[in-house]
């Protein structure tokens, strides 16, 4: 194991403000068990989760409540002991609406006797209930056995896409992993999430990376960090001291999007993806969030699967920022409270990083696998703005991490020309937003991008329907 | 001199018999008929029929692979037009018109966010649902306007609304909403309901003040269920297009505002 300097910058990037003293000195606390949860069937890319309870059900901490749905889906797990009130479509924080059963976990069986919030008690002491999966010893048990371990504890990837682990970890025959790169850039502003991770349960990441590494086949593995991080890079160091093989701890320069895949995998070891539909595993990588890597560890070492995550709460408008361990399913404004509520009213409220996370009109929206963060911003913080015409500075094009000419593609975009923005590639923009970041004529770039790419991809879709009617006749 | 007035002279013989013999052999029989349909169909090229423009319903009409009628923008009229060159029974068709399934305008229905981002409902949709508080109801940005071949539809106080004068019906902005909420419905029908929140009442009322809340007091009024005037789905009434009721007196006996009689503009709604 060694550490080493990324000797590979990638073009363009932004720097914006940062600010994660807010809550990068808070130890991930762990909070009470919610009265009411919100559990969405989709918390991760794909097919949503089949829900297998109905009302009126009484559901034990982990017991499956959704099933996986398709090849591209995740199943989903009970967080916590309780009554399912309903099962109804919820708001996600991303906009759409699915389907989500809503657990009041305050309720009892008849017949049980009535503690007070007895889930509570047992977990702020720390207490493990008895292990819901059997656990695993990750050294004896076959790939298989590990893969399917990774597929019933539902883990998808907890970097904020929510794609399905167990897939990931699988390529399909004829390719190759020949690096497996753990995830720590967490370039995203305000959230220490993933350092507070870094910091304090080392050594789950390392039982996560072990058990990857044999799954994937034993490739090399790259950890890479930002150099913002030095506590993180001393505490992971020393984790992965003594382990065997090609390991390096590659230390990145801060420089947004550091965290995306595909600038993680230039960063780390100068390979290039190609335009989609190529995949990383298609140069011979997969990345991992190293969240996702302590969720195989637990998943596999004590049998839990994946119900709670370490969620940063922060901005200048909450009264506390924390770094909090919570159900999935917790509602922010459960999260709000328990951070000591609102300092000021929030202007703006923020479901992930202020760069790529979505901004949310209500706190009763819940939180999922993927949910990295939640930001209160005050109105000290959020710029008012109005858009203006294009003045051809060209900062967006400097600006853009994957080489594309922004400004075009917005001006063909806003003119309904959706072909000539596909044209300029517009399917490889990774939605970073460092384009309308730098953009001093306030033009919301980066939604001309998703508007382009959202008509291309059900263009797709609908030409996909057409020619499989078509094969059908 | 001579040589130029015999090599051009020579040159416009060799391309008139090239020309005449292109003419014989190389000629594409076209069916007359394709552009007497043509000429029938009204021009409007809006794509509505499924084909794309008019010519492309005219050839599609000859070959026999398109139904008659399917024009929305012609109706009756064109149909049978059609039906007499071709010789095919003319389908009867009723004027259908778009209708915006949706009454709640800015000081109606609340707002839980500021958008300004990209003027387009479609968008807006993307950016956690749209800042309408109700998450059924029309957002206001346009997208439907924007597709209108006609200039139908136009939006006032964050609603838009279709004036049945100019619609043709062809359905682009059916298909352009990304809340689903317009709809093609005939155009003799006089009374709706704008509404398409199925949530129950106390949750429709926290986000619009003219939401419906299912009380089933129009069905009532309309004299009942056996009358089948309307239809349920949830909390939402829905007006039953193939039995529409006429009384316009149950309108105003609406508890929540979000009926109307002929909700298009020349009534000045």
């Amino acid at each position: 194991m060694r550490t080493v300097k990324s000797p590979f910058k990638f073009k363009g990037g932004v720097h914006p403000d940062y600010n994660k003293e807010l809550a990068r000195d808070k130890a991930i606390e762990r909070m009470p068990v919610p009265a009411e949860l919100v559990v969405s069937m989709s918390q991760h890319l794909g097919a949503p989760a089949k829900c297998l309870v109905k009302a009126g059900d009484f559901v034990k901490r982990g017991q499956l409540i959704g099933e996986k749905n398709g090849f591209i889906s995740v199943c989903v797990r009970a967080p916590a002991d309780g009554k399912v009130v309903a099962v109804e479509k919820r708001l996600g924080p991303a906009g759409g609406k699915a389907d989500a059963v809503i657990f009041d976990t305050t309720a009892k069986p008849e017949g049980e006797p009535a503690e007070p919030n007895n889930q509570t008690i047992k977990q702020s002491n720390n207490q493990t209930i008895s292990p819901i999966l059997p656990p695993l010893d990750w050294k004896a048990a076959s790939r298989e056995e590990l893969l399917k371990r990774v597929e019933e504890a539902g883990i998808c990837g907890m970097g904020g896409a929510g794609f399905p682990t167990n897939v990931k970890l699988n390529p399909p025959p004829g390719k190759r992993c020949e690096y497996l790169i753990l995830n720590g850039a967490e370039c995203e502003p305000y959230l220490t999430a993933d350092f507070r991770l870094m910091l304090e349960r080392a050594d789950r990441i390392r039982v996560g990376v072990e058990i990857m590494r044999k799954i994937l086949g034993g490739p090399a593995v790259r950890i890479a960090i930002e150099e913002n991080k030095p506590e993180a890079i001393a505490a992971m160091e020393k984790a992965f001291a003594d382990i065997e093989g090609n390991v390096e701890i590659v230390v990145l320069p801060v420089l947004y999007p550091q965290g995306s895949e595909k600038h993680q995998i230039f960063a780390t070891v100068g390979r290039v993806v190609p335009e989609p539909p190529a995949l990383p595993i298609d140069v011979g990588f997969v990345v991992e969030n190293l969240g996702t890597g302590a969720a195989i560890g637990d998943a596999v070492e004590k049998g839990d699967p994946l119900l709670e995550r370490v969620t940063t709460v922060s901005g200048d408008a909450v009264a506390e920022p924390k770094n909090v361990l919570a159900p999935s399913g917790t509602k922010y404004s459960d999260l709000i409270a328990f951070c000591g509520g609102e300092k000021v009213p929030p202007a703006k409220l923020i479901s992930g990083g202020t760069m790529m996370g979505f901004a949310v009109s209500t706190p009763e929206i819940a939180t999922t696998k993927t949910t990295s963060g939640l930001l209160l911003l005050s109105s000290k913080r959020v710029f008012q703005y109005s858009s203006q015409a294009c003045i051809n500075c060209g900062r967006c094009v400097r600006a853009c991490p994957m080489n594309l000419n922004a400004a075009e593609i917005a001006k063909a975009v806003e003119s309904d020309d959706v072909k000539a923005a596909e044209d300029l590639h517009v399917m490889t923009c990774i939605e970073c937003g460092a384009c309308s970041f730098s953009c001093p004529a306030y033009r919301p770039i980066t939604q001309f991008c998703r508007r382009a790419k959202n008509s291309i991809r059900a263009r797709m879709a609908a030409e996909k329907a057409k020619a499989a009617a078509a094969a059908a006749k | 001199m001579a040589t130029a007035i015999l090599i051009i002279a020579g040159i416009g013989m060799v391309a008139a018999v090239a020309l005449a013999v292109a003419d014989r052999y190389l000629s594409v029989k076209e069916d007359p008929r394709i552009g007497m349909v043509t000429a029938e169909l009204p021009g409007a090229n809006c794509g509505g029929c499924g084909f794309a423009g008019c010519d492309g319903y005219a050839r599609a009409l000859v070959a026999g692979t398109a139904p008659n009628g399917a024009c929305a923008a012609g109706g009756d009229a064109v149909a049978k037009a059609v039906a007499k060159i071709l010789g095919v029974e003319a389908a009867a068709t009723e004027r259908r018109v778009a209708l915006v399934r949706c009454c709640g305008t800015r000081s109606e229905a609340i707002r839980v966010g500021d958008y300004n981002g990209i003027c387009d409902c479609n968008v807006a949709a993307m950016t956690a649902g749209g800042d309408k508080g109700c998450t059924y109801g029309c957002l206001g940005y346009g997208a439907c306007a924007n597709v209108c071949p006609k200039g139908a539809i136009s939006v006032h106080d964050g609603l838009a609304k279709v004036d049945k004068r100019l619609c043709i019906g062809c359905g682009k902005c059916v298909r352009a909403c990304p809340k689903h909420i317009i709809e093609l419905v005939p155009a003799s029908a006089t009374i709706h309901v704008l509404c398409a929140n199925p949530d129950k009442g106390p949750s429709v009322r926290k986000v619009c003040g003219v939401g419906c809340m299912g009380c089933h007091l129009c069905e009532k009024n309309s004299g009942g269920k056996e009358a089948g005037h309307f239809t349920f789905q949830g909390f939402l009434a829905k007006v039953n297009y193939d039995n529409p009721p006429t009384d316009g007196a149950i309108v105003a006996k609406c508890p929540a505002k979000c009926m109307v009689e002929d909700s298009h503009f020349e009534s000045g709604h």
